[in-house]
């Protein structure tokens, strides 16, 4: 536990001094700061529609302006944060938990497990995403549980090629070899002397599959399968206020800005990770 | 003779984030042609740098402070990298360590080679013709088929053979090799010494000959530089270094290596203590703080570089007192702790093993599959030392992992202490796991870095021995450290904080952890530093009496084994060829392939005189082992059909010692005995 403290610290040390990985850290911080804090920040509720306020372009009273229902952009936008972080955190952490313990098993027993489960991985990751999440959604109905479902689905098997290639190589190590004659078991194995070799590259996917979830959850709700009204959904968002772009343009850049920065800044972020994860390597 | 190379006084520093560092100090170093200059350094000794300097070939973050390198009667300090680029693959040539790497695996051989020619404006024709003459020269027969293929079709010692043919067309004036043999097995290593010596007498080449192997250097080189901590610690003829070294750190050198003809009540001497780094360097010697004889002087003034003779230096403030006798280092080998002798009863036999690889299926073809061992028997006594010798591919590595279980063998039986012992892993208990214990060949992999020392072994103090109380297990720990020679700040260190020496002492404490009966060492020094080698195989030593462990130990290095060995088994593709105590193993009679392998070995540190010996081609691959004698398509004593169609017989030669060959003994006595021993 010591160690990770440790590693922890000096990851953060570390990214503090790299200029662009910082302004990511504080850029993705300052998401989850919103998301907690919406109800504060927000000055309207997210589906309050104001009397003879439609259409009002940015000001002090409303930074971005209100939409066509006259509703609050920026209130709408703040509470938006909330959806688009809670659903693609919720499928990273269920992606990666469970590619990785699928990675790691296949990668360390190898044989007919290995070839089996990598060709069904395989076939998993050759449909189109978009296209898949589209069709299951169309036909199940969708609802935030839908939607997680159908990103861990497709997350995962890239996370667990991902994990299984690291395997591959940390399972020849004579550490590997020692603990075997030894007498460990299978789980002290793989979690105690396999996963922290597995954890840099672990730690990048992630963030990886944080930033394509969002992208992912954005689009459906672009398409009108994402979250249902009267929650506010950046991806809906833009499409809603795409039919009234000439009268009210804040209503679409607003919330399409707001995905931009948000997975700039994951992206910044890391990067910034991998960076830090391989000099480490080079030095240990 | 005038000199194809002069290196004066060069200083060069690496930027690092912390600042300059000085990588190579106050060098000096001169090559004539058609000399082979021998370079020697362990890791980290600045050689592979100092080889690349001399090319004028430097990393972007290195520059150099002082110095000049003459090579033609021009500064190569002074020219631009366009005109460095002029000299480079015409006057001077590389010849890498890794050839493979080296060579462009999507090119074939003879348009590799021909591509160096056609750059000195040779026409296409001629080159290509060239190319094939030059692997003529390298001694590659069909030459012509060979020029057709492609790197990853030719075996290492063909593709290192390449790479020279490719240094040497443009007949370059300077050759700098930088350990081209040192990933090839000793056999092919011979080979290609002969070829580049041949060649470089032939050509009039000056050479840099660059290696971290003593014996390898004095096979090969007319002068030899020692260096340590980026300088010169001493420079001279091959003979006069070896018989009569003046610098401590090159007696130290050359004691520390086994001879072949070594009882087994000896220690070997020791360099102690680890290289300064190149940030905290030492304001006096730099080789003051491991040396026997540093004096307070020592610590404080840097030794000026003197000339001994015309053609020797030495960096060493008592160098003349070496000279004159008057300082002894210690030279002579200690006896081991008492005790070491082998008890009675066996503490392991296996019969009959075999073990196949096989690759491939479900869709992916089948490929040939590779016998790995075939029918090994052997037994090993009680706190003995059985070692097993031989060639990569020749399956010593399967036997280890067989007999620990880390592979299953596919048949045959295996008995430690008398109970019959599972091939398969999952089916041993606690008490066997415990019994046999295994040291890892690579120290860097072996410990698992992000545990520390201290968790690593209680761990497998716990694991191997549940019934130990907790406080006990802590103790236990430290006196496991204290055994193999580490205080006890060294439990909360990380592996990537200790060297390679240290880790790799650590992998022999973890393999003590629990008593074991027998450990089974997998190359356990071939990683290591030539200085830092015998102090582990000391360490092993030690261990063995004060512990009563049996070793099984694996090495091609048969300088190691016969330190360390009472029994030693020689095998070649899977198969054991000849069984004997150290003594009988390394004289005659031997079996033609111990011969060869021990010819390829002998140098001028060696008290035995050897029949040179060189062996043809590579071996065969172990998917493809050849009928009757395995070892019939290389062997030079080979009688005629017999040797390709019977299996040889096991010959006896007296006191347990056993040759498979169709040779008779007294025939194989009388052939091999013009070898004064």
């Amino acid at each position: 536990m010591a160690r990770a403290w440790r590693g922890l610290r000096s990851i953060l040390r570390q990214l503090i001094r790299r200029p662009l990985a910082f302004i990511g850290l504080l850029i993705v911080l300052g998401f989850i700061l919103v998301a907690i804090f919406a109800p504060w920040i927000a000055p309207y509720e997210y589906d309050a529609i104001l009397r003879g306020a439609a259409r009002l372009p940015p000001s002090s009273e409303h930074l971005f302006g209100t939409d066509t229902l006259g509703r609050d952009v920026f209130s709408r936008v703040v509470y938006g944060s909330r959806e688009i972080l809670l659903i693609p955190s919720i499928t990273t952490i269920l992606s990666v938990t469970i590619g990785a313990l699928i990675g790691l098993y296949i990668g360390y027993r190898g044989g007919w497990v290995d070839r089996v489960v990598s060709r069904v991985l395989d076939a998993l990751l050759a449909l189109p995403a978009l296209l898949l999440a589209l069709v299951m959604l169309a036909t199940v109905g969708s609802s935030p549980v839908g939607i997680i479902i159908v990103i861990v689905l497709l997350y995962t098997p890239i996370v667990a090629r991902v994990v299984r290639s690291s395997v591959l190589n940390l399972r020849t190590m004579g550490y590997v070899d020692a603990a075997r004659l030894r007498g460990e078991s299978l789980s002290y194995t793989l979690t105690q002397e396999i996963l922290p070799g597995v954890l840099p590259a672990l730690i990048v996917e992630a963030a990886l599959r944080f930033s394509y979830a969002i992208f992912l959850t954005a689009s459906l709700g672009f398409l009108g399968l994402g979250v249902q009204p009267p929650s506010p959904d950046w991806g809906r968002m833009v499409n809603e206020a795409r039919d009234s772009f000439r009268l009210t343009p804040w209503a679409m850049w607003a919330p399409a800005a707001a995905i931009a920065v948000l997975i700039i800044g994951i992206n910044l972020l890391s990067d910034g990770l991998r960076r830090i994860f391989r000099r480490e390597g080079q030095m240990g | 003779m005038t000199n194809a190379v002069d290196v004066r006084g060069l200083t060069l520093e690496y930027r690092l984030q912390t600042g300059w560092v000085t990588a190579l100090e106050d060098v000096s170093l001169s090559i004539t042609a058609g000399q082979i200059h021998g370079l020697v350094g362990e890791s980290g000794s600045g050689k592979t740098t100092l080889a690349l300097a001399i090319m004028g070939y430097l990393p972007a973050n290195a520059r150099i402070a002082a110095g000049e390198i003459l090579f033609g009667g021009h500064d190569l300090t002074k020219r631009t990298v366009d005109q460095l680029r002029e000299l480079w693959g015409s006057e001077i040539s590389l010849v890498p360590q890794d050839a493979l790497a080296a060579l462009n695996p999507s090119i074939r051989i003879g348009e590799q080679i021909s591509e160096v020619a056609r750059r000195q404006g040779k026409p296409r024709a001629e080159a290509d013709a060239l190319a094939v003459s030059m692997l003529t020269q390298v001694r590659i027969a069909d030459a012509e088929d060979v020029a057709r293929r492609y790197p990853h079709q030719l075996s290492g010692g063909m593709q290192q053979r390449v790479v020279i043919a490719m240094a040497l067309v443009s007949r370059p004036r300077l050759l700098v090799l930088d350990e081209p043999t040192t990933s090839l097995d000793v056999t092919t290593q011979a080979a290609i010494l002969d070829l580049v010596r041949d060649l470089i007498r032939a050509n009039d080449t000056a050479a840099l000959y660059v290696s971290h192997d003593l014996g390898l250097v004095s096979q090969l080189c007319d002068q030899v530089t020692v260096v340590y901590g980026g300088e010169v610690m001493a420079s001279a003829p091959t003979r006069a270094l070896f018989q009569r070294p003046l610098h401590p750190y090159t007696i130290g050198l050359i004691a520390s290596r086994p001879r072949f003809t070594m009882d087994s009540e000896t220690r070997l001497p020791t360099i102690d203590g680890v290289a300064p780094s190149l940030a905290e360097r030492p304001r006096g010697c730099v080789f003051a703080g491991r040396c026997a004889a540093a004096l307070d002087r020592c610590h404080a003034e840097k030794p000026p570089l003197e000339t001994v003779e015309p053609g020797r230096t030495v960096k060493c403030h008592r160098w003349s007192e070496i000279a004159a006798g008057t300082l002894v280092l210690r030279q002579s080998h200690e006896s081991a702790a008492v005790g070491g002798e082998p008890l009675p009863g066996h503490v392991l036999k296996a019969n009959d093993l075999v073990k196949t690889f096989s690759q491939g299926g479900l869709l992916a073809r089948r490929s040939a599959p590779v016998h790995a061992l075939n029918e090994v028997s052997l037994n090993i006594r009680r706190r003995s030392t059985l070692g097993v010798v031989g060639e990569s591919g020749s399956g010593k590595t399967t036997l280890a992992r067989c007999i620990v279980a880390l592979e299953t063998a596919d048949s045959g039986t295996l008995e430690l202490l008398s109970i019959p012992l599972s091939l398969n892993l999952k089916q041993r208990d606690r008490s066997t796991l415990r019994s046999l214990q295994m040291i890892f060949q690579n120290p860097n992999d072996s410990l698992n870095p992000y545990h520390t020392v201290g968790h690593i072994l209680t761990r497998t103090i716990q694991r191997l021995d549940p019934s130990a109380p907790r406080p006990d297990i802590q103790s236990r720990m430290l006196r496991l450290l204290e055994a193999v020679r580490l205080s006890p700040e060294y439990a909360s260190r990380f592996p990537n904080e200790l060297s390679g020496g240290e880790r790799q002492r650590v992998g022999i404490a973890r393999a003590f952890a629990a008593d074991p009966a027998l450990v089974i060492a997998d190359e356990p020094t071939s990683a290591l530093d030539v200085s830092v080698q015998s102090v582990v195989l000391n360490l092993l030593k030690d261990l063995r009496a004060s512990k009563g462990v049996s070793y099984l130990f694996i090495s091609h290095d048969l300088r190691a084994v016969a330190y360390l060995a009472d029994w030693i088994i020689v095998m070649y593709l899977g198969q054991i060829i000849e069984v004997g105590n150290a003594a009988q193993v390394y004289l005659a009679p031997s079996h033609p392939y111990t011969e060869a392998l021990l010819s390829a070995l002998a140098d001028v540190g060696d008290d035995v005189a050897q029949e040179l010996i060189r062996l043809e081609g590579d071996p065969p691959s172990a998917s493809h082992i050849p009928r009757g004698c395995p070892f019939h398509t290389r062997c030079p004593r080979r009688l005629g059909e017999i040797c390709e169609t019977v299996e040889p017989p096991w010959r006896d030669a007296g006191d347990d010692h056993f040759i498979r060959c169709h040779i008779p003994i007294d025939d194989l006595i009388r052939i091999q005995k013009d070898v004064p021993s």
